[in-house]
């Protein structure tokens, strides 16, 4: 049977593989999450359903060949989500399944903080937040500068818009018109010292990209069938505006002893817990 | 009641110039934004080549650029950040960007963005920007003292500090030539002509003999090395023979050819219009040090303060870094009563 979000049908085919890739990306995470003992996991599973969209089916990519000119660039901000990334990667091809093992260990291509000059596939050196948006802007006018048709997607948190920098890129956008420029905020309101409302509250965001002459919606990022038709739509929709997926996410999706721990932005999970994440997560996903 | 009055000759003051004001001297041989004509030569025939600026085209001379071929320019407005975030992100995609502001706004308040997503990267972006050192009477805001201690520690990053207009010509298309990020202190304006009297020419990262001499060796970098030349001059004619060694390189630093000349028995300058904390001076002195030269070397540069706001030719009297100011500190080195001691 086919499914249907906001009356756009979405095959089933395509989203029970979409929701398989999401869960396969969530495995993944844990087991980088297990190889270091602690990590950002937390993060790691509420993206997986945004970067299961993104990285098999939205983004067009080529994974033996991680520079290939016509490839969409997805410029990852948050750095510390490079656990979910590699996650994403792993699931794409760039490199084996086998690599994760190797997260945030020492000659490791992955290192916890994800680096262009590191790993294939990864675009830009995030970390130090409020860049990647002013990167994703000269990237998009440099496609436009040669005729390349390629889209530029920028992954940023909601942390993130706190950072002045973030809001000079946003008026930027705009005023270049830079329809190739997909931003996708990761809403899990949460960050460093607590919830993301009670330390900057930023909303509403969808209101304020708007007034800045963004394209934006706001969904629930974990509903894989509304984050896929709402991509496929920024895309493809005739404006000569940049664009914004604002995705509402839930801390440790898919886990339900993570779900509902304490929201921490760095979070803790002990050596025994891993074994039984595995196990409820699959349960999570064939429910 | 007194009703005399007294009027006293009012002296007319110096007045601070306005933003676009030149540097040069009246009657100077000068050539107008030869950063923007540079620019503009170099884009004709390298079509990788973009100029980017954050509202401050005109008085960056990036406006030559943007009025004869606007395709090839992107102003993004009053936002430094996003002005080296987009640098970046045209580098990535192969284009070779020369982004201008004032240094002052490269350095203080853009940091992370040209250390994180240019200089960590690698990336083939050169910024281009104006009113280093004391350039303008302005004050603090707009006055560049630290901008290359501010930037020396920063791996993978070029810094250059032209003395004149034949330098930025010949360094522009060096600049963009070099497979790295750049940091080059501007002179916009009527920029003078100077070091075409000699012979000489710009090399990346080379430092150079400007004229030779047997007494005293001025190692100087940027516009201090006209002051310098000219102060040499002045000191010709009081028999006083003085060299002065060009270093338009700040870092790398050519220490090779540095230390060459620091090693013959000669009194030892530096001249720089940047505070004498983490700029020429330094660099020099790290280099004698590592080498095991161990020479008095005095540094002639602007004082850790913040500077006034003035009329230049005051200023550059107050902070020493005047041609006469340059004279003066040589004379006083040599005067038979000069003991050695830190001033």
């Amino acid at each position: 049977m086919p499914s249907t979000t906001e009356g756009v049908v979405v095959d089933a085919e395509r989203l029970q593989r979409l929701k398989e890739a999401a869960y396969r990306i969530r495995t993944n995470a844990l087991v980088q999450g297990e190889v270091q003992g602690q990590g950002y996991i937390g993060q790691a599973l509420d993206i997986a359903d945004v970067l299961a969209v993104l990285y098999t089916d939205q983004l067009r990519l080529r994974p033996e060949d991680p520079e290939w000119e016509d490839r969409d660039r997805c410029l990852l901000s948050i750095g510390h989500y490079a656990i979910a990334l590699y996650a994403a990667l792993a699931e794409a091809k760039f490199f084996p399944l086998e690599e994760l093992e190797t997260y945030a260990t020492d000659d490791s291509r992955l290192p916890m903080s994800a680096m262009a000059s590191y790993t294939p596939g990864v675009e830009i050196s995030g970390g130090s937040l409020g860049h990647g948006l002013t990167i994703a802007n000269g990237v998009a006018l440099g496609l436009k500068r040669k005729a390349n048709p390629a889209f530029v997607y920028n992954i940023l948190s909601d942390g993130e818009l706190n950072e002045g920098s973030t809001w000079e890129a946003a008026a930027v956008a705009a005023h270049h018109r830079l329809d190739n420029l997909i931003a996708i905020v990761d809403f899990n309101d949460q960050q460093a010292d607590g919830k993301s409302s009670q330390m900057l509250g930023m909303d509403p965001v969808e209101a304020k990209f708007a007034s800045f002459g963004w394209i934006a919606r706001r969904v629930d990022g974990n509903d894989i069938a509304t984050v896929l038709t709402t991509l496929e739509d920024l895309r493809t929709v005739d404006a000569a505006q940049p664009r914004v997926l604002i995705a509402d996410t839930k801390l440790g999706k898919g886990v339900d002893f993570l779900e509902n721990r304490e929201k921490l932005h760095f979070m803790t999970v002990a050596p025994e817990e891993w074994t039984m994440a595995h196990d409820r997560l699959k349960e999570s996903s064939q429910s | 009641m007194n009703t005399t009055t007294h009027t006293t000759p009012v002296k007319k003051r110096l007045t601070s110039d306005a933003m676009s004001a030149s540097l040069a001297r009246e009657g100077q041989r000068v050539t107008a934004a030869p950063l923007g004509h540079a620019l503009v030569e170099l884009a004709q025939r390298d079509d990788r080549v973009v100029g980017l600026s954050a509202d401050l085209a005109k008085y960056t001379d990036l406006h030559i650029l943007r009025d004869a071929m606007p395709d090839r320019f992107y102003q993004v407005g009053m936002a430094e950040q996003a002005l080296l975030g987009m640098a970046a992100g045209l580098a990535m995609e192969g284009f070779v960007p020369f982004a201008s502001t004032y240094s002052v706004f490269a350095t203080r308040r853009a940091y992370d963005f040209l250390c994180l997503d240019i200089a960590e990267a690698n990336l083939n972006v050169n910024m281009v920007c104006a009113l280093p050192g004391l350039t303008t009477g302005y004050g603090p805001s707009h006055q560049a003292t630290e901008d290359v201690a501010i930037l020396r520690g920063m791996p993978n990053l070029t810094i250059v500090d032209p003395c004149d207009a034949v330098d930025i010509e010949q360094a522009v298309p060096q600049l963009a030539a070099h497979d790295g990020p750049t940091y080059t202190r501007i002179l916009r304006g009527k920029v003078p002509r100077v070091l075409d009297e000699y012979d000489y020419t710009f090399e990346l990262g080379k430092a150079k003999m400007i004229r030779d001499g047997a007494e005293v060796l001025l190692i100087s970098t940027g516009l201090m090395t006209e002051r310098a030349l000219e102060a040499a001059k002045a000191l010709a004619a009081d028999k006083v023979d003085v060299a002065v060694l060009h270093v338009p390189t700040l870092k790398p630093l050519d220490e090779s050819t540095i230390l060459r000349e620091i090693a013959q028995d000669r009194l030892v300058l530096t001249c720089e219009n940047h505070t004498i904390i983490g700029g020429l001076f330094d660099a020099v002195a790290h280099a004698a040090i590592r080498d095991g030269v161990f020479r008095r070397i005095t540094p002639i540069g602007l004082p850790d303060e913040f500077l006034d706001a003035g009329a230049l030719p005051t200023l550059n009297d107050r902070y020493g870094v005047s041609t006469t100011k340059i004279v003066e500190k040589v004379k006083s080195l040599l005067s038979p009563g000069h003991t050695d001691r830190v001033d």
